[in-house]
């Protein structure tokens, strides 16, 4: 379609100009959100929300809630609404109009044992098109970043098939339950210098090489008739004399 | 470690055959220029009336001595940059030069003939304040040095401390000058602000104290920005706010005089501080009695104090600028011509006299778009009939040194302002003529057959023409010997070469002025130096239109920001000539966030430069309804992300129809954990030629080329050694996507980033094993393709395949840059700018994730490396030998028209350009390529397969007769 043909190419210029001092104007003018709910096993949950407009302008509803649970392996459940038989609807209109599908998170700290600890000001978003929404039939895959010391950093949303082929989706049923699949990552930890393995390979190498008596000959030892065949070829083809034919045998 | 480096250096030398520069082409196709910087102070060697050296101590903390004759250097020491190696001060006595460095740090004596190091003497902690040589009796054996709290003083043969004494309350105290007049006594002059001034005599023999006398003075708040001292041992301060001289005599002690300066029938313009200039031309003698005043910008009066009454000599009127030398003044008067400065006139004056001496008028013409003269400094010698000669260097607000010699020869002039390059293009030079006829033949709308054939045959009658014009030339050049042979770049002769290997540099300095250098000899074929520049400014040049639509010029677009406000305004030039464009840039009143380049273009070629400003409206230049309508039906593809680092918060932003912006994505990283210290994506101008890579077992693993994909660095707020660590996080720039996330733990900055292609290479500092590591992270999709027409960040539902290695390197890193190329064929190598000056190109094999551990049939199949944890610095990888680049601090590459070669050019306070081959020239014959034999052969099998011809017919003959 002709809008897939203009999105294939995504424009985006690599140049920074840090932002000095400025005041972030949000686009995100839903309701607030509910507060963290602490849950039992010491797990807590956050909304999910989503938005999708036909003007897009951004009007956050709930969508679910992300179970979190911290600890040396963070976990994460999710349990979710069906859509509305409206926000079907709705979602298809946004689609015909290759609008955006938002989601968004609010920013917590995982670590944090007490509840008012957790919560910081604003929201991670993050948005898919639409189309791609409709057409995977709400199969999405949603993965929440953490950074180390495991505050939320980022919130990613993709679809699976990603792309919009302008194919229809005529039963309504398709669009009614959410088939999430959901990550939570945490950074992994950058390799350093293989210097331990390296040096045990190496010791192994030489350990062979001295099991070996055939690889401890010296140069010489392990190559002298060639040296002695070179030799006396280099003193055929020098000397005007015709070669003798001794020469050959001995080497 | 014995083993690990004879391993490795079998490895090499097994993998890697040498790559170096034969002796033959040691400055073929490289050059360096060397700086020095701003200059700070000058003196000219004048202890032997033969000598051609001045010396200069610049602001970039380098020291050197330049040839008067041509400019060139005798020699130059780079010190530390930053405060440490900051010059305080420069005496200059006879043969030795003494250099206060450091804030006090330290005191050098060095032999200006030969630059090397007479003595170096660490001196007592305490902020410097002021230095002077001291004399007596016609000699000059000491130098002092004032500090907060002490004052010492030094022998200039070797250093040695003669006595150090505590300044008498230095708490309350503020001494700012020493002065001696040559009669055994030091004196250390202080202030308590708006109080009384503070005078200690100090014998030059033991540091005695000999008096201390302190004079109410309740007017001064600094002696050295008022006050001078004159003749024998007269303190004189003027006053701006009583418009007035006071003078002490400082053998005795008693009452400041004032003297108004209405007295003197003198008069201080509205609003000017006015300057007093003494001069003290022997340590060892007295000041001279003559002084300047300066009493507006362009206004100066050489007085003279003669029995302790002020008299004046002459009045300067207009006189911007004037040097006092030993014995004569010398002044600068501008000339007001179409009210704007075209050449200033230099006139030599007696200072005892105030007369004008004879036939020393020098005319100093002002470069067009140059900047206004700063400082003279003035050599005086006397000529054979002894009346009296100078020459002058200029030093004029864009760092440019100019020496001048009568009666207005331009001797040399040096462009200091390279010593700062922030920023840099390489432009395509333009077609010739016939070429440019040629391009102008498919650029034009067909008119009909008929008018296209004659086209067609006219340019190729030019061709023919411009072809002849050459035979002959070369013909003509070839019986004239080779040293006559000219071979001048001028701009009017610049045209583009065959393969595209000459380019114009397009150079920005911190100093505001534009640079357009020839890439193959280095000469500059134009400047230009933009005034009102804020001091720190952030500079980005773009690139607008190449010279590929003739006969639109070329245009390059400077956007200069001023840091703090975030204001910014635009310079539009002409990369080739440096000529200001004639299209008016818009006015940007809103403070500017980012700027894009997009790929669409007007209609006249130019690309459309997007700004954003602070209400995250979005603003075009060129902004026609063209430009307007494209970008409204391009817009919900237009993303674009702003980094704020204070916050840490990563943001992307989709472009509406109304070019006003909405928030679509965000990454917030807590200041309280890690900031941001680099957001690197990738070049728009690279391309990769191979979308994957061939496996041992000749299936093939895809690249994950994704060109949105942006390589964020992040440095822990933690820096204790053990808890300190370095974030990696891999974007997409499109949906925001976290594509990977890694630490590396126990590691600290300075962080040196490259991205290109599918891999991001980055160096650290390790604090566990306190060295330097490299360590590359390559992205692929894995053994099949998701979409292989297109990339799209909107459509990659699968995250890329992530491998990471790291490697211990043996030295820290300046700067790093990869290679590239018109295509992308050619192996990448990494451009590493070393501290000790040398420049290593690191083949990118040795930076591969997939180097195995241990070695498999399938891995030597695919040429893998061996994994070695160490990384070798190999002396044949220094691509610019022995030509030290000093503090490098940036490395540009640009690709040519041949696919094997890179240009390189890498700026610090030196300037090298140089070509490397990454994967040697294996699209050239070489230089010793043996034509004769390859023709003698193609012409010995050709007769041979006639004669054998011949041959096998008179053979078949033969045989049917027989």
């Amino acid at each position: 379609s002709e809008m897939a043909r203009l999105l294939h190419s995504e424009i985006v210029i690599f140049t920074v100009l840090f932002a000095l001092n400025t005041d972030f104007v949000c686009c995100n003018t839903g309701r607030r959100v509910g507060d963290v709910m602490d849950t039992e096993l010491s797990g807590f949950s956050v909304p999910l929300e989503h938005s999708f407009e036909v003007d897009d302008v951004a009007k956050f509803r709930v969508r679910g809630a992300l179970v979190l649970k911290a600890g040396r392996e963070h976990s994460l459940s999710l349990s979710q609404n069906q859509l509305s038989e409206e926000d079907r609807v709705k979602l298809k209109e946004v689609a015909a109009v290759d609008g955006l599908y938002r989601i968004r998170v609010p920013r917590v700290f995982l670590q944090a044992d007490r509840q008012t600890e957790r919560q910081m000001e604003g929201y991670l978003t993050a948005f898919v098109r639409a189309c791609a929404m409709v057409e995977s039939h709400l199969s999405d895959v949603i993965s929440i970043h953490t950074d180390v010391s495991g505050y939320l950093i980022g919130i990613s949303i993709v679809t699976i098939p990603g792309a919009c082929r302008g194919t229809e989706v005529e039963d309504e049923v398709d669009l009614e339950i959410f088939n999430t699949t959901l990550s939570i990552m945490a950074p992994v930890n950058a390799p350093g210098p293989e210097t331990a393995l390296f040096l045990e390979r190496m010791d192994l190498e030489t350990a062979k090489k001295e099991k070996n008596p055939q690889e401890q000959k010296s140069f010489f030892a392990k190559y002298w008739y060639l040296i002695l065949g070179g030799a006396i070829f280099l003193m055929v083809t020098n000397s005007a004399q015709p070669p003798a034919g001794g020469g050959r045998e001995q080497s | 470690m014995a083993k690990l480096i004879v391993l490795c250096l079998t490895f090499i030398a097994l993998y890697i055959n040498v790559d170096a520069v034969f002796e033959d082409q040691v400055g073929k196709f490289d050059w360096r220029q060397q700086y020095v910087g701003k200059a700070r102070f000058s003196n000219f060697d004048q202890h032997v009336q033969s000598s051609k050296k001045v010396l200069v101590a610049t602001e970039n903390n380098v020291f050197a001595a330049l040839n008067t004759r041509t400019g060139e250097l005798f020699w130059r020491h780079v010190d530390k940059t930053g405060p440490e190696g900051n010059i305080d001060a420069l005496l200059h006595h006879g043969q030795d030069a003494m250099l206060v460095v450091g804030n006090g740090r330290l005191l050098r004596s060095w032999d200006i003939n030969v630059g090397g190091l007479n003595w170096e003497v660490v001196l007592d902690s305490g902020s410097f304040q002021s230095a002077c040589l001291v004399g007596q009796q016609e000699n000059t054996k000491h130098v002092a040095v004032l500090k907060k709290t002490a004052i010492s003083l030094h022998y200039l043969s070797n250093g040695h401390q003669k006595w150090i004494e505590n300044l008498p309350e230095s708490e309350t105290v503020d001494y700012q000058a020493v002065y001696s007049g040559g009669n055994g006594e030091v004196y250390a002059l202080g202030v308590v602000p708006h109080s009384h001034v503070a005078i200690v005599a100090y014998s030059l023999d033991d540091g005695e104290i000999i008096k201390q006398i302190s004079v109410e003075a309740p007017w001064l708040s600094n002696i050295q920005a008022n006050c001078v001292v004159i003749g024998e041992g007269m303190l004189l301060c003027v006053d701006s706010p009583s418009v007035s001289l006071y003078m002490l005599d400082l053998h005795v002690q008693s009452q400041m005089t004032q003297i108004p300066l209405q007295s003197l029938g003198l008069e201080v313009a509205p609003g000017f501080h006015p300057v007093l200039v003494s001069t003290q031309p022997n340590p060892a003698r007295q000041p001279l009695s003559e002084f300047f005043l300066q009493l507006a910008p362009e206004h100066h009066l050489l007085l003279q104090l003669n029995d302790g009454q002020i008299v004046t000599l002459r009045d300067f009127k207009p006189v911007c600028l004037f040097y006092s030398a030993t014995h004569t003044s010398l002044l600068n008067t501008p000339q007001q011509l179409k009210s704007k400065i075209l050449a200033s006139i230099i006139n030599l004056f007696s200072a005892e006299t105030g007369r004008r001496l004879l036939d020393t008028t020098l005319i100093f013409n002002m470069v067009p778009n140059g900047g206004k003269p700063e400082k003279l400094h003035v050599q005086a010698f006397l000529k054979k009939d002894d009346s009296v000669g100078y020459r002058v260097m200029v030093q004029t607000e864009d760092h440019t040194l100019t020496f001048i010699q009568q009666p207005g020869r331009v001797m040399w002039t040096r462009e200091e302002a390279l010593a700062d390059v922030v920023t840099m293009e390489m432009v395509d030079l333009p077609l010739t003529g016939t070429q440019a006829e040629l391009e102008g033949e498919f650029g034009k709308k067909a008119d009909g057959l008929l008018s296209m054939v004659l086209k067609r045959l006219s340019s190729q009658l030019i061709l023919l023409q411009a072809w002849i014009a050459h035979l002959w030339k070369l013909f003509y050049d070839a019986r004239k010997p080779r040293s006559q042979v000219k071979n001048d770049v001028t701009i009017e002769n610049l045209s583009r070469d065959e393969f595209n290997l000459q380019k114009m540099m397009v150079m920005v300095t911190a100093s505001g002025k534009l640079f357009g250098i020839d890439s193959k000899t280095g000469s500059i074929l134009w400047k230009h130096y933009l005034d009102n520049i804020p001091s720190n400014a952030a500079f980005k040049l773009m690139v607008q239109r190449t010279t590929a639509h003739f006969p639109h010029p070329p245009q390059c677009t400077l956007l200069i920001k001023d840091k703090d406000t975030g204001l910014a305004t635009l310079h539009v030039f002409n990369p080739i000539f440096g000529k200001t464009s004639h299209v008016t840039p818009p006015t940007l009143p809103q403070p500017i966030l980012q700027s894009l380049l997009l790929p669409v273009m007007d209609q006249d070629y130019a690309k459309v430069l997007l700004l954003v400003d602070d209400q995250y409206k979005v603003s075009a230049f060129p902004s026609t309804k063209n430009v307007l309508k494209q970008l409204q039906e391009m817009a919900p593809s237009i993303f674009f992300y702003l980094v704020d680092s204070s916050q840490g918060r990563l943001s992307g932003y989709r472009l509406r129809t109304d070019l006003s912006t909405e928030l679509i994505w965000d990454v917030v990283m807590p200041t309280e954990v890690q900031r941001i210290i680099s957001v690197k994506g990738k070049r728009p101008n690279e391309h990769v030629h191979s979308q994957g890579r061939v496996m041992g077992d000749r299936s093939v693993l895809y690249k994950y080329l994704n060109p949105n994909l942006l390589a964020v660095v992040t440095e822990s707020t933690d820096l204790h050694q053990e808890r300190s660590f370095i974030g990696i996080l891999l974007i997409d720039g499109v949906t925001g996507r976290i594509i990977h996330e890694a630490v590396q733990r126990k590691a600290k900055g300075p962080v040196h980033v490259v991205h290109s292609e599918n891999w991001v290479v980055y160096e650290f500092w390790s604090t566990k094993s306190r060295r330097n590591e490299f360590s590359v992270i390559e992205l692929y999709e894995g053994m099949e393709l998701y979409n292989s027409t297109v990339f799209s960040s909107l459509d990659r539902p699968h995250a890329p395949q992530v491998l990471q290695q790291s490697y211990i390197f043996p030295s820290a890193i300046s700067t790093m840059e990869a290679t590239l190329t018109e295509k992308g064929i050619t192996s990448r190598h990494l451009l590493i700018g070393l501290p000790s000056g040398g420049i290593l190109s690191l083949p990118k094999m040795f930076l591969d994730p997939r180097r195995p551990e241990i070695v498999s049939e399938q891995s030597r199949e695919e040429n893998l490396i061996p994994y070695a944890p160490e990384l070798l610095i190999r002396t044949e990888w220094f691509i610019n030998y022995n030509q030290t680049v000093s503090r490098v601090r940036g490395i540009h590459t640009a690709p040519s028209g041949l696919e094997s070669t890179c240009l390189v050019v890498a700026y610090g306070l030196d300037i090298y350009q140089t070509r490397v081959y990454p994967s040697k020239q294996f699209d050239v014959l070489k230089d010793d390529y043996d034509y004769m034999l390859i023709s003698s052969v193609l012409f010995a099998l050709f007769f041979a397969t006639m004669i054998s011809k011949r041959l096998a017919e008179v053979k078949l003959l033969n045989r049917a007769w027989r």
